[in-house]
C-alpha cells in the first residue's frame, strides 16, 4: 500500500502533500480555495490511498476539486460522468464489434490457406481455436473511462461524477474498482492498476448510496462557505473585482441563504454573479442591480418573486 | 491510545455512527499518519474516514468534543490552615495517611494526577459499559471505591480523633467532596457517550411495535421520532419505485433491431443490439381516510401520505371522511405538522361516506388513474352502512395497474359491524393490515416487492 502510495506522487511536486497546510496552499495556487477540512480529507486519501466521497448540494466545489486536484498533482483527469442505464459496457470496456467482424472477414479468404497444411481434423481446430482467442485480446478492446485509469501507469485523477445518478447494480460493480484497483474481464483476466488512481466521488445525494461503498471511501461533505471563505473564493475566481463589491455581494448571497428558498445560490452561483457584476460595471450594489441580475442567483421563478420585494431590507443588512 | 480510539468508535457507534472493522483500521492509519498534535487536524481526519453522511457528520462532532472534552478538573488545593505556613500538606493527618496516594494528590489539589487516578479507575470500575441511567449512582460509587475513597474516609475518621487534627480532617473531607462531584460528572458523560443512543433505539423500536390506533395513540414526545420513521420508510419505498426503466437483458441479441441496423453495411451486423427490458416509473395515487373511525391512526396515516409525497415525484394525495378533496397543495406547501393539522381541519373527523367519497374521485379525479398507476387506500373499510359503491371501485381496479389497500385494524375486524372490508378487498391486489410502524416497514420490503404486478 505505502509503496504504490509513493508511485503515485512520484509525478507530482511531492512537497505540496507533506502536510495539511501545503496542500491548502497548492490548492489555492491552482485557484481552488480550500477549508481545513477539505484539505485533510483530500490529505488523506491520498496517503490512506482511498477514495474519496465527495458530497454537497449543487455548485458547492465537489467536480471543482477534482479538477484542481489533478492540475495539482500534474496528472492527466478522467471523467465519467454518471446516470441511469449506465452500465459496465459504457463505463469499463466494451469488445469492438465492428472491428472483430471485419477482420473475420478478411481473414475468411484466407482461412483456407492457413488451415491447409493442418495434419487432421483435431491439429486444424487447434488452430481455429488459437484464432478465435486472437479476436477477444487487447487490440479489439474498447477502453473506457473506468479501464482507462486502470491503464494510466503514471497515476490519474479519476472523477466519477454524480454516482447517486447511477444504479445500485452499476455501484455494486464499482466496488471491485475502487476497493482493489481492479476489475475482472472474463475472456483476459484480471487487469490491475500498476499505479492506483486517485478516485473522486460526487453525489448530490439524489438517493442513499450503499453502506459497502461508502465504506470503501473517506467521506467529505462540503458544506455552504462561510463568508471569509467565499470572499476568498470570489477573489480568486474573479481576480478583478474591487474588494469592497466582494464584501457586500458576499454578504448578500449569505443573508439570502438565511431565507427559506427552493435553491439557495451556491458558490457557482455567487461567481457567476460576480463576474455579471463585473460585465455590468457595477461598482457597489444597489437594489436596481441586485433586481436585474437576480436571476443569476436564484433559478425558480417562486423563489425570485419571495426575494425580490425583499432586496432593500436584504441590502441593509449588515455583513455578517 | 489504541483503547481510548476503540472508546470512541463505541461511543460512536452509541450515536449512531457506524464504525466497521473496515473503517476502524483506517481510523488507525489515519492516527498513525496525522498523529495526535494538532487537535483540529486530528478531527479533520478522523471524520474523513469515520463518518460518512451529513448526519453523521454533525453527530461525530458531537460525540468528539464530549469524548475529548477532558477539560481541566478544577482541584484547588483545600485553604491551608489559617496562621500557618505553608508546610507539607500532609500535616495533621495521621500517618497511614502518607501511604495512601489519594489523599496526597488531594491535599496538593493535584488535578491533573487526579483525572489521570480517575481515568485509570474508570477502565477497572467498567463506567463505559454504563447502559441506563439508573447505573450512574451505582456506578459513581464503584469508581469512588475503585480510587480508594474507603482509604480516604478512613483518614478522616482517624484524623478526627487526633489531637489537632480536625483542621486537616476537615481539608480533606472538603477534597473528598470535590472528587465525588467530579465522579458523578464524570460518570454522567460516560452515560452521555454510550448509553443515550442505546435508549434512543430502544425507543424507537418500541414505537416500532405499538399500535398506532392504539387508545391515545401516540405519544406526543415520540410524534416527531414517528415521523423521521416513517419518512425513512417511505424513502425506502420511493426508493425502490425510481429503479432505472431499462434494463438491458444482456446476452439476448435483439435480432430485429440488429439486422435492421445492418443494412447499410451490406447486412453485416456491425452494430449489435441487446434485448433491453422496459420497466416504467409508476405513479402513485394515495387516498387516505381521516374520518373519526380511524381518528387515533389519521396522524400516522397522514405523517406516511405526507412523507410519501415529499419522496415521490408523481404522486397524488387525496384525504376523505364524508367527501374528497385533493390535498395536493397542502402537503407542497405546508411544514409536516402544519399540514396535517390543515388537513384534518378542512376534511377531517366527519362522518364517513366511502361510496360518496369514491364518488368524488371517480367524477373528479378519476383521469390521474391508468395503467401505470398504483392506487394505495389508507383507510378502515368503515363506511356508516351506506353504499359502499363496490362498482365504483372495480371501475378503479379495472384502469389502475394495482390497487392496495393499508388497513390500521387487524384482519379478524374486517367486515364485522359497518366494514366492508372484505367486500373492497375482493378489487385490491394487497389488503394489509398496517397499525405499527413495524408492519408498515414490512408491508414496504415484502409486499409492495413480491405482488405488486409489473
Amino acid at each position: 500500500m505505502t509503496l504504490s502510495s509513493t508511485a503515485a506522487i512520484k509525478a507530482a511536486p511531492t512537497d505540496v502533500l507533506g502536510s495539511v497546510d501545503a496542500l491548502i496552499a497548492g490548492l489555492a495556487s491552482v485557484g481552488y480555495i480550500a477549508s481545513k477540512r477539505i484539505a485533510t480529507a483530500l490529505y488523506m486519501a491520498i496517503h490512506l490511498q482511498k477514495p474519496i466521497l465527495v458530497e454537497g448540494s449543487a455548485g458547492v466545489g465537489k467536480t471543482e476539486l477534482a479538477l484542481s486536484t489533478a492540475t495539482l498533482l500534474n496528472q492527466p483527469l478522467i471523467r465519467m460522468q454518471c446516470y441511469e442505464g449506465l452500465d459496465e459496457s459504457k463505463a469499463l470496456y466494451e469488445w469492438k464489434y465492428g472491428k472483430q467482424l471485419l477482420y473475420t472477414q478478411i481473414l475468411k479468404d484466407r482461412m483456407g490457406a492457413a488451415l491447409a497444411d493442418a495434419a487432421d481434423m483435431d491439429a486444424a481446430m487447434d488452430r481455429l481455436h488459437g484464432i478465435g482467442d486472437l479476436f477477444f485480446s487487447e487490440p479489439f478492446l474498447e477502453p473506457r473511462p473506468l479501464m482507462k485509469a486502470l491503464k494510466e501507469d503514471d497515476g490519474c485523477v479519476l472523477l466519477i461524477d454524480e454516482i447517486d445518478k447511477s444504479d445500485e447494480a452499476f455501484e455494486a460493480f464499482l466496488l471491485e474498482v475502487l476497493s482493489a484497483y481492479q476489475v475482472s474481464i472474463p475472456e483476459l483476466g484480471v487487469i490491475k492498476a500498476k499505479t492506483p488512481p486517485l478516485v473522486f466521488l460526487t453525489s448530490n445525494n439524489v438517493r442513499d448510496l450503499g453502506d459497502a461503498l461508502k465504506r470503501r471511501c473517506l467521506h467529505l461533505h462540503i458544506p455552504l462557505p462561510d463568508a471569509a471563505l467565499e470572499r476568498k473564493i470570489v477573489a480568486s475566481r474573479v481576480p478583478d473585482i474591487e474588494a469592497t463589491l466582494t464584501a457586500e455581494l458576499v454578504g448578500f448571497v449569505q443573508s439570502l441563504r438565511t431565507l427559506d428558498l427552493r435553491k439557495s445560490p451556491s458558490i457557482s452561483e455567487t461567481v457567476d454573479w460576480a463576474r455579471a457584476l463585473i460585465l455590468l460595471n457595477a461598482d457597489s450594489l444597489d437594489v436596481e442591480v441586485v433586481r436585474d441580475t437576480l436571476n443569476v442567483l436564484l433559478k425558480f421563478e417562486p423563489d425570485i418573486n419571495a426575494v425580490e420585494p425583499q432586496i432593500g431590507e436584504l441590502l441593509r443588512r449588515p455583513a455578517a | 491510545m489504541q483503547g481510548a480510539l476503540e472508546d470512541f468508535f463505541r461511543a460512536l457507534r452509541a450515536a449512531d455512527v457506524k464504525v466497521s472493522p473496515v473503517e476502524a483500521i483506517d481510523a488507525h492509519l489515519t492516527v498513525a499518519k496525522v498523529g495526535f498534535s494538532d487537535r483540529e487536524l486530528f478531527k479533520d481526519a478522523l471524520c474523513a474516514t469515520l463518518a460518512k453522511t451529513a448526519d453523521e457528520v454533525v453527530r461525530f462532532d458531537a460525540t468528539f468534543d464530549t469524548f475529548f472534552a477532558r477539560d481541566q478538573v478544577s482541584f484547588a488545593p483545600p485553604p491551608p490552615p489559617s496562621g500557618e505556613e505553608r508546610g507539607d500538606p500532609m500535616d495533621g493527618l495521621p500517618p497511614e495517611a502518607a501511604d495512601s496516594d489519594l489523599a496526597r494528590m488531594l491535599m496538593e489539589g493535584d488535578a491533573s494526577s487526579i483525572a489521570q487516578a480517575m481515568e485509570e479507575a474508570a477502565e477497572r470500575a467498567q463506567v463505559s459499559q454504563i447502559r441506563l441511567s439508573t447505573q450512574r449512582s451505582r456506578l459513581t460509587r464503584r469508581l469512588l471505591e475503585e480510587m480508594g475513597l474507603g482509604e480516604i474516609e478512613a483518614i478522616i475518621n482517624a484524623a478526627r480523633k487526633l489531637e489537632g487534627g480536625g483542621d486537616a480532617a476537615d481539608r480533606l473531607e472538603a477534597g473528598k467532596r470535590k472528587l465525588t462531584e467530579e465522579a458523578q460528572r464524570y460518570v454522567a458523560r460516560q452515560h452521555e457517550l454510550y448509553a443515550s443512543g442505546s435508549g434512543k433505539m430502544l425507543r424507537e423500536e418500541m414505537l416500532a411495535r405499538k399500535a398506532l390506533n392504539a387508545e391515545g395513540g401516540i405519544d406526543p414526545v415520540d410524534q416527531a421520532m414517528m415521523q423521521a420513521l416513517v419518512k425513512k420508510m417511505a424513502k425506502r419505498l420511493a426508493d425502490r419505485y425510481s429503479r432505472r426503466r431499462n434494463r438491458a437483458k444482456r446476452g439476448h441479441m435483439d435480432i430485429r433491431r440488429t439486422l435492421r441496423k445492418s443494412m447499410p453495411y451490406g447486412g453485416m451486423p456491425f452494430e449489435v443490439i441487446w434485448k433491453t427490458e422496459k420497466i416504467d416509473k409508476p405513479s402513485i395515487v394515495c387516498i387516505c381516510d381521516v374520518s373519526k373511525s380511524v381518528a387515533a391512526a389519521a396522524q400516522f396515516l397522514l405523517t406516511f401520505l405526507y412523507s410519501l409525497n415529499e419522496v415521490v415525484d408523481r404522486m397524488e394525495a387525496y384525504a376523505f371522511s364524508g367527501r374528497l378533496i385533493s390535498v395536493n397543495d397542502i402537503l407542497d406547501d405546508e411544514h409536516v405538522d402544519k399540514a396535517i393539522f390543515e388537513v384534518l381541519k378542512r376534511i377531517g373527523f366527519q362522518q364517513t361516506d366511502y361510496g360518496k367519497s369514491l364518488e368524488d374521485f371517480c367524477e373528479n379525479h378519476l383521469d390521474h388513474v391508468d395503467s401505470h398507476t398504483t392506487v394505495i387506500f389508507l383507510g378502515d373499510g368503515r363506511s356508516n352502512y351506506a353504499d359502499p359503491r363496490l362498482d365504483l371501485m372495480a371501475t378503479i381496479q379495472k384502469r389502475a395497474r394495482s390497487v392496495i389497500w393499508l388497513n390500521p385494524e387487524p384482519e379478524s375486524y374486517w367486515s364485522q359491524g359497518d366494514s366492508v372490508m372484505y367486500r373492497y378487498e375482493r378489487f385490491t391486489h394487497v389488503a394489509k393490515t398496517c397499525n405499527t410502524l413495524g408492519q408498515l416497514e414490512r408491508i414496504i420490503e415484502d409486499v409492495l416487492r413480491t405482488y405488486v404486478p409489473r
